[in-house]
């Protein structure tokens, strides 16, 4: 009796939420996805679509939208698969994503919805850089460089003998593929011996106690610690783009002159799923709303103009990418990405 | 030769015994050292994650979705979440690692087919996470067709936790006596009477001990539940075990690595409610142990 009582109890916990079944499958499971905007993909543009669902959900209380991180790659997995009405992403889709997604019959709009500019940081007591060159940058991040350059000394004749310590983004990151894209010129080609964190506050706590340190992360994370960090100015040895060092800012990454270090980012929808009321509702609701929101949580938004031709190309379900090579690309301005959406 | 020199040997016997004292000593003492040395660092955690988040914790806090301001963003859906899932995964884990080890224990002790399935849940036992994750992803998630619900998360925590409860069970039926089984035997009851009437009353507590000690372990696991695809921002709460969710652990992940300070500060107070979680689960542990101790005796 007592036994029976005390076992009753302890089952009784757990198989009280199992007595459901599995007699209801389709209905309101989250694999058919009814009445849910279902948002998946890149940790990066996560802040936006939490901040645009956050709002969505305030004007239309019946919508659902979940917000997934399962990065920009395994968030094209997913998408491709169907379990996911719209992707976010650092990055363009690549070919081999493509194809999975046109196996399984999923067409999708790619949309850029704000930019993120990529900060090289130094610790405030560092006195002598002014600013780095592309070429400073590639001598110092080059595989070549593993090893070798160990000293600020390397990088520039009169700059102390004193050790580098280099930070940056994880290897896994997207943050990294476009890093190494642009500075090296081939994603993922970098030196191995640096701090590498996923985690950009590990990155910013580094810079900010190391006097020796050099490192690199969203514009985002160097607003928020401003105070423990020096920026360093860019120059891209491009003068058409702004003459000389160039330092991140909102204003020179919206402008475009603060280059080759600001990427855009996008969200990807699938068109099957834009045709649901909730999923097309949410999408207007981010190119109408998106611009403030994006500023609010650290991001750089597009132009007006940015925002409306976005919203263009998503209301004529404009399919495919407009990168055709894939992956990631350095340089590339909200003049030239708009450009290529009109010859669309 | 020990004869022989007993009273010459005295003073080397001495010192030897002196010295060994010495060394006695000086092993406590640094014992103790490192038993303080792991306490402090202990404190210190617990003093950072309570000066940084007791100032955030509210009953709002509890009862709000979460929100890009850090000071209206909350853990409802997350708390939810994770106690939804954490009696799931006991619902599911409770009968088949107590069946398991009932059949190991009891039945099938010295067959061969008993030791491989032996060997394999102990080296389960020390299987990633992460691989839990991956499996569940594509046993619950995919060929089941659970998606990324509740039922699938709890099923891969469950198979988790399968090898501690099936350990700790085994570990609970041996130490009821032979001569209990005996005397029940001995009454005329069948072996599956014996088992249900005598040995699993004795054994519970060491049952439930174990089952929650391992509980206590998945409710802080964030990788294989973010592999089987439990989601970051979710505004409802579960209603069914197909809903989707998020747990607490990934609502820190994800306040963690923003870059405003204030969502460290939330983190900081949502590692509270999770610690003050656990600690309610252990001394639940503890206090049905005892209880049923109790019962035994009286």
């Amino acid at each position: 009796m007592r036994l029976g009582s005390a076992w009753l109890l302890v089952a009784g916990l757990g198989l009280a939420g199992c007595s459901k079944g599995p007699e209801s499958p389709g209905g309101g499971t989250p694999a058919s996805g009814a009445g849910i905007v279902r948002i998946d993909g890149s940790s990066t543009v996560f802040p936006i679509s939490e901040a645009v669902a956050e709002e969505f959900q305030k004007v239309t209380p019946n919508a659902k939208v979940t917000v997934r991180i399962s990065g920009t790659g395994g968030g094209f997995q997913k998408f491709c698969r169907g379990e996911s009405d719209i992707s976010n992403a650092s990055r363009p889709i690549k070919p081999t994503e493509i194809e999975a997604c046109g196996k399984a019959g999923i067409a999708f709009s790619e949309l850029p919805v704000a930019y993120d500019g990529l900060v090289l940081v130094v610790n405030p007591k560092n006195t002598w850089v002014d600013h780095l060159t592309l070429a400073d940058l590639k001598k110092i991040w080059a595989p070549e460089a593993q090893g070798k350059i160990m000293k600020w000394s390397q990088v520039r004749a009169g700059w102390p003998d004193r050790e580098l310590h280099l930070f940056g983004a994880g290897v896994d990151s997207g943050t990294y593929d476009y890093f190494t894209e642009a500075v090296n010129g081939k994603e993922g080609a970098s030196r191995g011996d640096f701090t590498s964190s996923e985690d950009d506050n590990v990155l910013v706590q580094g810079v900010a106690t190391d006097e020796l340190a050099l490192g690199f992360f969203g514009i985002a994370y160097f607003e928020q610690n401003a105070a423990k960090l020096k920026a360093v100015p860019i120059d891209d040895g491009k003068d058409d783009n702004g003459k000389g060092p160039i330092a991140a800012t909102v204003e020179t990454v919206k402008n475009a002159t603060y280059q080759p270090l600001a990427r855009p980012l996008f969200i990807y929808v699938a068109h099957k799923s834009a045709d649901r009321p909730e999923v097309k509702g949410f999408v207007e609701f981010y190119f109408a709303q998106g611009a403030a929101l994006v500023r609010e949580v650290g991001y750089v938004p597009l132009t007006d103009e940015g925002y409306q031709l976005a919203k263009a190309h998503f209301d004529k379900r404009v399919p495919g990418t407009i990168f055709g090579s894939g992956g990631s690309q350095v340089g590339i301005t909200i003049e030239q990405l708009l450009a290529r959406e009109r010859t669309q | 030769m020990a004869s022989a020199s007993t009273a010459l040997a005295t003073p080397d016997v001495d010192a030897g015994i002196a010295r060994r004292r010495t060394l006695d000593l000086v092993f406590q003492a640094v014992a103790l050292l490192v038993l303080l040395a792991v306490l402090a660092a202990l404190a210190a955690l617990v003093y950072s994650i309570l000066h940084d988040g007791l100032g955030r914790l509210s009953w709002d806090f509890l009862t709000s979705y979460t929100s890009r301001h850090a000071s209206h963003a909350g853990i409802r859906p997350a708390l939810a979440g994770s106690i939804f899932i954490i009696v799931l995964t006991a619902g599911i884990a409770l009968p088949v690692g107590v069946a398991a080890a009932i059949y190991l224990e009891e039945y099938g002790t010295r067959s061969r087919m008993a030791r491989l399935i032996e060997l394999n849940i102990a080296n389960l036992a020390a299987v990633p996470s992460i691989i839990y994750g991956l499996l569940g992803l594509g046993l619950f998630v995919r060929v089941l067709g659970f998606g990324g619900s509740i039922l699938a998360g709890a099923s891969t925590l469950a198979l988790l936790v399968l090898p501690v409860v099936i350990l700790s069970t085994r570990e609970a039926l041996r130490t009821v006596p032979m001569s209990l089984r005996e005397g029940s035997y001995a009454l005329g009851a069948t072996k599956w009477q014996t088992i249900w009437y005598q040995v699993l009353p004795v054994a519970l507590p060491g049952i439930l001990t174990g089952l929650i000690l391992a509980l206590s372990r998945a409710i802080g696991e964030t990788a294989p539940l973010i592999t089987i695809g439990a989601l970051t921002y979710v505004p409802f709460l579960p209603d069914s075990v197909w809903s989707p969710f998020t747990v607490l652990p990934i609502q820190i992940f994800n306040w963690v690595s923003r870059p405003q300070v204030e969502f460290a500060q939330n983190a900081a107070a949502a590692i509270i409610v999770l610690l003050a979680l656990l600690l309610t689960m252990n001394a639940t542990a503890i206090w049905l142990r005892d209880r049923f101790q109790k019962r035994r005796i009286s």
